[in-house]
């Protein structure tokens, strides 16, 4: 077997074998249970006393949902403010300039929501105050409070009847004290040691061996590039993400990376196993969105290895696999592999240009991401697949002749109400934003803005809208990464995908929040032979047609006119 | 039929059809390809087609709608014919209406709630009420089919009549229950009627989600023209139309008020009326169910199986006591008693001149005093015991022994005494019900816990509760633990259904989720349940649950086939979208359809014919089996998933190679 692909099997083998302790570590922290880092104690009673907040008050789910939208309402101020005045504010030693209204609106919503879309180069666009107390600071806090949503539905998904679902401040601190500071510590002295600046310096000017001279970029970098990855945020420190040397030195740094950005969504899945005590649920949704992940990470792989016909048209050697736009440290499985992983967890991080992958790895990260619920982000990718769940119990319910119910709580009207809003938001979000440009660039292609809509693609045809199409995409799955090639960087982009990250973000964490605390409100209903389990492969296969049908069926036209069409056209 | 045509027609107006989001939308789209339709008449534009292909695609959508109204007419059709026949026995039959002391004949449509009316032997009951004076037997075969007669007399559990049933004999005065209109049966009509139905929360929650999936598919199609725009791709507006038509669920969208319609109609023919669509459903989800062990659990009544005499009694003088005590005494255990005793037995004795001693609640014992004093009771152990000591006398061990085997078999004794002295011990025994093992073994994999309710004692119930297969029993029932019970079980979260007749189940019937009142019960009994069975068989709560499950289980299973055949659609579709200007996408042509329009075509044909296909089975109802959840689901995805997958690919390719001709 052949190193790449080694590397492949290597990272997704540790990937579960850490997950599943860090699951069972999760569920301890999240009921309160005795840990190793009970010696945090006195640190998180401080925070709590400096934030007014008493951690042992139980919320209702509304009280929940308030002061998890409060709090970040007042990040993104923070964050829009710092971003809007960097260039006289201090740590700013490149004289980097502040940021344009628009800019600093779209960057503000994009760390907040964990999505991380950037439309700026990090050398360039950031000074080292934003890339510390803007973007890494809101990388910790946004991944932090996805985990403490979910935290709320497992609460919620006991068995006892509860008007209480937990306390998000409570939730929130401790995923960030408990799981995602002390990880990114142990990551980032890693990525050191593999070769990642972290530093204050400026900019090194050197003469390469070639004798040019070059002013590289540094930075704090090692630090921010951790939680980038384990918070499945995905921004990166310098513009080209984890392609570039410094942030992903070597092949050794990249199985890391990729097993920091699946480590916690998949953990997230065991947590649930060992909270509830229901260990047979989880390992169905693991198996469930596994079969997925895999089967989109071996299509991946083989159409990145089998290289690109155009380019064997032009006579060029493709034994290493199609490798325009991929870095050769890394290989071409290893970046299949990373780009399914990331579209997968909603992590923005890119370690090659996934505009230049091959048209069936572009329809594979984009359908990843419209399902956004294989693994997905920290907290949130499992609150999506909650969303799914719901839909499965409610038909698979009906189908065996009882109203539906989930472990032991009926699934009514008002749930039911709600998992269809949630459904509909993200082809709502992805087809009507990507319909918008495809009709400025047809019918308005001269409208004078800073960047003509005429101009925003930089290839025609259906590569073009793959572009439009993946951008939107990755908003409303606040993935972050970019298929790039896209003129992104100007009013409408930075404010139509402003909109859609802000209410793809925030619906789905409220939907499933809501559905969890109104069924915890209600009055279990013990299991008899007559109640539809979950934790079978059948449900599992049914939540997976699910799953694929509503992915499949409502983006299935847009794709063809994208990647299918281009596939077809090539092959 | 043909009225259910009519009816197809009329639901056609948008006022009504609203209710039905799928179905409106796709009536919307109709309408969209009539103005088509005219407009590439009038114009003679062939940009969005010919006016051939215009016309038929118009036909098929309108096709659609109307398959989709008539599979909600007949179902209301065949759901009306079945009340109404219930209803005509009772209509306008003359009633005798008693008004200040006066009697005068009346039709019984202006009968009044309140209303006091006579029937004499020979007339039909003008209306449902109950009987305020006299006693009468009945013929209650046109409600229930049953042909021997019923004993009804005032006061007590067994006042209740029914309008249409007949007198036999006697005469009775009877009180008007209920309010022209609003009789049970009323009611019943009410919710096979789609108009006035209501819906039930699953089926509200139900069409939540395919309203959603319409919405969706409204989002895909209305950006597919941007879309199209941006790849030089004109698409036609049939094209949009039929797209939309197609993925959205309109098999499910269309059926799912003639599944509603068609479970209450069920209800009905299995001669149980229900109060709400929702009782039925709720019946689907019962986990606890009630059951009296009288009647349902074991024929009719104990009878009677063995004389035991007490020490120093002879046998024939126990088995004349015996007899005596039971001379004048109609229960049917007291019958049973004659029997085992012998005719001989039995015409030698005489009570003449004797009183009679009617069963108290405060005695507890019944029996006879003879003209020469003697009084002669029987009743349980503690009751005679009570009165054995307070003659001063004391209990044979012996009996007391002979009492504890009989219990300690599953049998009821019964203790005589004759002037204070014990005589001895009758042995009653109950006999099950051929085939209810069974029953309740269905009942297991069903997941539904049966709970045996007895006036017998923990011995005896326990007996019975294990030769019949119950998995719980309450002995010694009073109403109240029957009350209590139910409230234990749904405190735990689970659903209590019971069955009933007297005015003293009323509160449990009234606390149960699912009540199912005996027709034959009080006014009061009838009011508490939310079904009434117009059988009087008790064990007809089984059937109900059945419907109830299959009425979910047809939702569910047709909401799967309609939205799994939608892969198939996308596949004929989307590539006659895009075939003119991507004919790159011909690759996803794999079922090789001739063309654009022979394509869309196809897939609307399919998508219109597969409605009245699925009728019968709507009607019908999806076959219940109770073999567990697990294997349910298992079964269901595959025939109606993977099946719903599989049949539109073969359906599709075999229309349009019938349409590819023309088209």
């Amino acid at each position: 077997m052949n190193t790449n692909l080694l590397g492949v099997l290597v990272t997704l083998a540790l990937s579960v074998g850490l997950a599943i302790p860090l699951g069972r570590y999760l569920a301890k922290v999240y009921q309160g249970e005795r840990v190793w880092t009970d010696f945090l104690n006195p640190l998180e009673r401080l925070i709590y006393r400096l934030g007014g907040v008493n951690p042992g008050e139980e919320m209702g789910w509304q009280r929940f949902i308030r002061a998890l939208l409060t709090i970040n309402m007042l990040w993104f101020i923070f964050a829009f403010l710092l971003l809007f005045l960097q260039g006289v504010l201090p740590l700013n030693p490149d004289g980097n300039s502040s940021m344009t209204a628009d800019l600093a609106f779209n960057t503000a919503i994009s760390f907040v929501v964990n999505c991380n879309l950037q439309h700026y180069s990090g050398e360039s666009g950031l000074t080292y105050l934003t890339q510390t107390g803007v973007i890494m600071f809101l990388q910790f806090v946004s991944a932090a409070t996805g985990m403490a949503a979910l935290a709320g539905v497992y609460k919620a998904m006991q068995e006892k009847q509860s008007n209480t679902i937990g306390n998000f401040y409570l939730y929130f601190i401790q995923s960030i004290t408990r799981v995602l500071l002390p990880l990114s510590i142990v990551l980032a002295i890693v990525l050191v040691a593999a070769g990642t600046p972290m530093t204050f310096d400026g900019k090194i000017n050197l003469t390469t061996l070639q004798g040019v001279q070059q002013s590289i970029s540094q930075g704090p970098a090692a630090a921010m590039i951790a939680i980038k990855q384990l918070g499945t945020n995905g921004g990166g420190f310098l513009g080209v993400n984890s392609a570039h040397p410094l942030e992903n030195p070597s092949f050794l740094s990249n199985i890391l990376q990729t097993v920091s950005i699946l480590l916690i969504p998949m953990a997230m899945v065991f947590a649930l196993g060992y909270y509830l005590r229901r260990q047979r649920l989880a390992w169905v949704i693991f198996g469930v969105m596994s079969i997925g992940f895999l089967s989109f990470v071996v299509g991946t792989i083989r159409a990145e290895t089998a290289g690109n016909p155009a380019i064997t048209a032009m006579g060029i050697d493709q034994r290493l696999g199609s490798m325009e736009g991929k870095e050769i440290r890394l290989g071409a499985e290893a970046s299949a592999l990373w780009g399914i992983a990331t579209t997968a967890t909603s992590n923005g991080s890119v370690n090659a240009m996934h505009d230049s992958m091959t048209p069936f790895s572009g329809f594979l990260q984009m359908l990843d991401m419209m399902i956004n619920a294989l693994y997905g982000g920290v907290g949130v990718g499992l609150l999506n697949y909650y969303i799914f769940i719901i839909i499965a119990v409610f038909i698979s319910g009906l189908m065996v002749g009882r109203t539906p119910e989930l472990l032991g709580k009926k699934v009514e009207i008002r749930e039911m109400k709600i998992a269809t809003l949630i459904t509909l938001l993200h082809p709502f979000l992805i087809l009507v934003g990507t319909a918008l440009s495809s009709y400025l660039v047809v019918n308005h292609p001269d409208m004078a803005w800073a960047v003509k809509p005429g101009n925003w693609l930089n290839n025609p045809g259906n590569h073009g809208f793959s572009e439009m199409l993946y951008e939107y995409t990755s908003a409303s799955a606040n993935n972050g990464s970019g298929f790039e090639g896209l003129g992104d960087n100007n009013f409408f982009w930075n404010f139509s995908s402003g909109i859609v990250l802000l209410l793809g973000r925030f619906l789905p964490i409220i939907g499933p929040v809501a559905i969890a605390g109104l069924l915890a409100q209600k009055q279990y209903i013990p299991e008899s032979s007559g109640t539809l389990r979950v934790d079978t492969p059948t449900f599992g296969l049914m939540t997976f047609a699910v799953i694929f049908i509503l992915a499949a069926l409502s983006f299935i036209p847009a794709l063809a006119l994208g990647p299918l069409a281009e596939y077809f056209s090539m092959y | 039929m043909r009225p259910a045509l009519v009816e197809a027609f009329k639901k056609l107006n948008p006022a009504v059809l609203y209710r039905n989001p799928v179905m409106f939308t796709v009536e919307l789209g109709t309408a969209i390809m009539l103005f088509m339709t005219i407009y590439a008449l009038l114009s003679g534009d062939s940009s969005q087609g010919s006016f051939g292909y215009n016309l038929l695609v118009f036909i098929v959508l309108f096709l659609t709608v109307l398959f989709a109204n008539f599979a909600e007419a007949i179902a209301e059709a065949r759901g009306k014919a079945q009340a109404e026949s219930l209803r005509k026995t009772r209509e306008d039959t003359p009633a005798k209406l008693v008004r200040n002391g006066q009697q005068e004949i009346v039709s019984s449509s202006v009968l009044k709630k309140g209303d006091v009316f006579i029937c004499e032997a020979g007339d039909t009951i003008p209306m449902d009420g109950e009987i305020i004076e006299g006693l009468a037997t009945i013929d209650e075969s046109a409600i229930t089919g049953e042909s021997a007669p019923v004993i009804r007399e005032a006061g007590g559990d067994k006042s209740s009549v029914t309008g249409g049933t007949k007198v036999l004999s006697d005469r009775i005065k009877v009180e008007v229950t209920t309010q022209p209109g609003e009789s049970f049966l009323d009611k019943m009509i009410a919710l096979v009627e789609g108009a006035s139905r209501q819906k039930t929360p699953n089926e509200i929650a139900l069409t939540v989600l395919l309203a959603g999936f319409t919405l969706i598919f409204i989002m895909v199609c209305v950006t597919l023209k941007p879309f199209g725009d941006y790849a030089g791709t004109p698409i036609t507006v049939a094209a949009f139309v039929a797209l939309f038509v197609c993925l959205i669920p309109t098999t499910i969208g269309g059926l799912l008020s003639a599944i509603g319609v068609a479970g209450m109609d069920r209800a009905l023919r299995a001669n149980v009326i229900t109060k709400s669509g929702k009782a039925v459903e709720t019946a689907g989800d019962i986990d606890v169910l009630l059951l009296d062990k009288t009647g349902t659990i074991t024929i009719g009544n104990r009878k009677a199986t063995r004389f035991y005499p007490a020490p120093g009694v002879d046998q024939n003088d126990f088995v004349e006591a015996c007899v005596l005590s039971s001379l004048a005494d109609d229960t049917p255990e007291g019958k049973s008693i004659l029997e085992l005793a012998g005719e001989q037995v039995v015409r030698k004795a005489s009570i003449t001149g004797a009183q009679l001693i009617k069963f108290t609640a405060e005695t507890r014992t019944s029996g006879v005093v003879l003209s020469d004093q003697t009084d002669i009771r029987k009743g349980a152990q503690d009751a005679i015991l009570r009165l054995v000591q307070k003659a001063g006398n004391t209990f044979p061990t012996e009996t007391s022994q002979a009492v504890k085997d009989i219990s300690n078999n599953g049998g009821t004794p019964l203790v005589v005494a004759k002037n204070g002295q014990v005589q001895g011990v009758i042995e009653l025994q109950d006999i099950i019900k051929p085939g209810i093992r069974e029953r309740f073994e269905r009942l297991r994999r069903m997941g539904v816990k049966t709970v045996m309710v007895t006036g017998d004692n923990p011995l005896t119930a326990k007996y019975i509760a294990e030769k019949a297969g119950v998995d719980d029993f309450i002995a010694e029932a009073k109403p109240e633990d029957k009350l209590a019970y139910i409230r234990r079980e749904q405190a735990d979260g689970r659903l209590v259904a019971m069955m009933g007749d007297g005015t003293n189940d009323a509160p449990a019937l009234a606390q149960a989720d699912v009540g199912v009142a005996m027709n034959s019960g009080t006014q009061a009994a009838k009011e508490a349940g939310n079904m009434v069975d117009l059988d009087n068989d008790p064990t007809k709560l089984i059937e109900v649950i059945e419907i109830g499950k299959q009425l979910l289980i047809t939702r569910g299973t047709l909401t799967t086939f309609s939205i799994a055949n939608d892969v198939a659609k996308y596949f004929a579709i989307v590539p006659a979208l895009f075939m003119a200007s991507l004919p790159a996408l011909q690759s996803l042509n794999i079922m090789g359809l001739n063309s654009p329009e022979s394509a869309i075509l196809s897939a609307v044909i399919f998508n219109a014919i597969i409605i009245p296909m699925l009728i019968p089975l709507a009607l019908r109802g999806v076959a219940y089996r109770p073999i567990g959840a697990e294997a349910l689901l298992r079964r269901n995805l595959l025939v109606y998933g993977v099946g719903g997958v599989v049949l539109p690919f073969i359906g599709i390719k075999l229309i349009d190679l019938l349409v590819a001709i023309w088209f």
